[in-house]
């Protein structure tokens, strides 16, 4: 997994609040056999109007929002289904950092899996935001997991939280199941006692 | 020892090692699989030259893609097919149990697992799925993870895991007449929020819910992701065990009374805490209609749709504008006044046996509305089996819904079960959002009851007045 550690970008604006993620990639998107390609799908249908054609006034249909990789948002954001298509889908884009308010639980985890950094920040910071990008041509903002601040232009520094395990696991590009992989130990150890506890957990289901 | 909820003995009795700052590694003991979050799962095995842990504590069926009509004729999307072809594969290489298309026990993952007795008390369940909360039902820690997730748990049988927070929801009292746990389900969702379970495992509590099936307690933890929580749960009873013995999967014998004795354990003790708490009376639940593109936008039928004009909030008013104009509803309309176009009786919410004995009772000599197409889709092979020998089928068809078989179906609408844009539909599944069930498409959450009064009236009617 790329590593995460500072990055600076431009933003694009999604100011709607529980985007869910059927609406991050609709359904007909998720029959796909791979984790790549998916941006083709990314709010497919918010990019359309109702003839078909590409909406113009959608923030990725817009040219001075292009090759934004920081996108900021509202509350609740990926609420709904688990896909992990929703997070492959804004990778593909571009995007390895979103900023909101808060987010729902699966997602902001799927996140983490695939070298993406969900920050949350506070309500009022991220309003004061959405109006700078909204009136700032080239609107960038600079994120620092190691220090865990997102700093404006205007040289403002927003501080986030964030879990240690999450954050070392991001910053150094670590591989989850290899970590996991290193405590077989610990876990066949804990399969050992746990079948004489409770025997019942352990015969062979086929 | 400290009192401890539910959430509590079962989270500790699956911890397998922990860090200083709470990062906790979580034995998993079973993982359900379906055909579309787990092929990039198994491809990263295959990368990694990795492979399952136990895959015996595994049970994979598709779902999501397969055709609700006669499957002799296969499956027209090509993707679908492909989709459900690379599951049957990489469950021949990596040894997982199947169950195909073609099997008996084919069905809504979370409508087999508790069928099968897969889903057991205090044990940890996962899916690549969402709606994995509906197995909390039986007193399991059940929630959905993503892809990645789920290759790790295939790898590693363990998760790394925060230990949630705990909520619990108490509902006192008796439900009036044909109000059921979903109405309860909306009820808390409207009253607590998309995001007021996020953090949170919810457990169930009161007399209102001890007083659910074990059907009723399902639809009631499945909808606990809308309500924002990965997991529900409701502390297991004679109802439990009653309904899990006997179960092709379930322990026997001797093994099984050991069981028994571990499950009573698991209650919530006296005096032990949650950390947030939240009461509803049972009485104070009407039957509950969506009327928007949240699960949270919901109101007793007897309501009227909300007018974003007396919101104080601008988000909330932001937000109640935009579901009203997908909606095609104006506002202050009586949601009695509501008409539809499409019923959807099924999901992995509500399309277990009971859910299809009341549906069929109250559609048995009427008729749906000529304006109105209805279908029934049970939830597994074996739940149509059963309503076919229940003489259930026929009740639906003399009434003019179509049966159907097994599967996700229009609930999300990846098969070929699609609403068309601007139609309107009474859908007895979980999620209202936009496009959710074909693009452009307006769906309405309700009961079962309240789906089955509205396809034969042709609008929402209050199911406890109905004739």
């Amino acid at each position: 997994m790329q590593p995460f550690t500072t990055m600076s970008g431009l933003v694009a604006p999604l100011d709607r609040v529980n985007v869910d993620t059927d609406q991050i990639i609709p359904k007909q998107f998720l029959k796909t056999i791979k984790r790549t390609g998916l941006r083709e799908g990314l709010f497919y249908d918010w990019r359309k109007q109702k003839d078909g054609s590409q909406d113009p006034t959608f923030f990725l249909n817009q040219p001075r929002f292009q090759g934004a990789t920081i996108l900021l948002t509202r509350d609740n954001f990926g609420c709904g289904s688990s896909r992990e298509h929703a997070p492959w889908a804004l990778l593909d884009q571009g995007f390895r950092c979103i900023i909101a308010p808060s987010f729902a639980d699966i997602f902001y985890n799927n996140c983490f899996q695939n070298g993406m950094l969900p920050v949350v920040l506070k309500a009022d910071e991220v309003l004061a935001m959405m109006n700078d990008v909204l009136t700032t041509p080239g609107y960038q903002l600079t994120v620092d997991l190691g220090n865990q601040t997102v700093a404006t232009p205007g040289n403002t520094h927003c501080c986030f939280e964030i879990d240690s395990f999450r954050k070392d696991c991001l910053y150094r590009g670590l591989d989850a199941i290899g970590l996991t992989l290193q405590h077989k130990d610990a876990i066949a150890a804990y399969e050992t006692r746990r079948k004489a506890e409770a025997p019942w957990l352990f015969t062979d289901l086929r | 020892m400290a009192a401890q909820t539910l959430f509590d003995k079962t989270w500790e009795s699956h911890v397998v090692r922990s860090e200083p700052d709470g990062t906790t590694l979580l034995y998993i003991d079973r993982q359900l699989v379906h055909e579309v979050t787990s092929p990039q799962a198994f491809e990263g095995l295959k990368l990694s030259g990795r492979r399952p842990r136990r895959p015996s504590a595994t049970l994979a069926v598709p779902d999501h893609n397969v055709p609700t009509t006669d499957r002799t004729l296969g499956i027209a999307d090509p993707l679908s097919a492909i989709q459900i072809r690379t599951l049957e594969e990489n469950c021949r290489d990596f040894d997982i149990t199947l169950f195909g298309m073609s099997d008996i026990r084919q069905g809504v993952v979370h409508v087999i697992g508790p069928e099968q007795g897969f889903t057991l008390p205090g044990t940890t369940i996962v899916c690549g799925d969402s709606h994995t909360s509906t197995h909390g039902a039986f007193g399991a820690l059940a929630f959905g993870i993503g892809t990645s997730e789920v290759e790790h748990v295939l790898a590693t049988q363990c998760l790394v895991q925060k230990r949630p927070k705990t909520m619990e929801i108490r509902v006192d009292g008796v439900l009036p007449n044909l109000c059921s746990a979903k109405d309860v389900i909306l009820a808390i969702i409207g009253k607590i929020g998309t995001a007021g379970g996020t953090g949170y495992v919810i457990e169930y509590t009161g007399s209102a819910i001890r007083a659910l099936s074990m059907e009723g307690r399902m639809t009631l933890c499945n909808m606990s992701i809308e309500a924002g929580a990965r997991a529900g749960m409701v502390a297991p009873d004679e109802k439990t065990i009653a309904y899990i013995k006997g179960r092709p999967l379930a322990p026997t014998g001797e093994l099984f009374e050991q069981a028994v004795r571990a499950w009573q354990q698991l209650t919530t003790d006296m005096n032990a805490s949650y950390d947030a708490t939240v009461a509803l009376k049972a009485e104070d639940i009407a039957p509950q209609v969506s009327w928007g593109t949240s699960p949270g936008m919901v109101i007793g039928v007897n309501g009227k749709v909300p007018d974003p004009h007396t919101m104080a909030d601008e988000n909330t008013r932001k937000a109640t504008e935009q579901a009203l104009a997908y909606m095609g509803l104006t506002a202050n309309m009586p949601i009695t006044e509501i008409t539809i176009d499409k019923v959807f009786i099924g999901s992995c919410t509500n399309a277990r046996i009971e859910d299809l004995r009341l549906a069929a009772s109250l559609a048995k000599g009427k008729h749906v509305a000529k304006t109105v197409h209805a279908m029934v889709v049970p939830g597994s092979g074996l739940v149509k089996q059963q309503a076919e020998q229940e003489g259930l089928d026929q009740l639906f068809k003399e009434a003019g819904f179509e049966w159907r078989e097994a599967g996700c179906s229009m609930c999300l609408a990846m098969n070929a079960d699609v609403l068309q844009p601007g139609e309107r539909c009474a859908s007895t599944s979980n999620r209202n959002f936009e496009g959710r069930q074909g693009a452009g498409g307006r769906t309405h959450l309700v009961s079962p009851a309240m789906a089955v009064a509205a396809a034969i009236e042709g609008h929402f009617v209050d199911i406890r007045t109905w004739k």
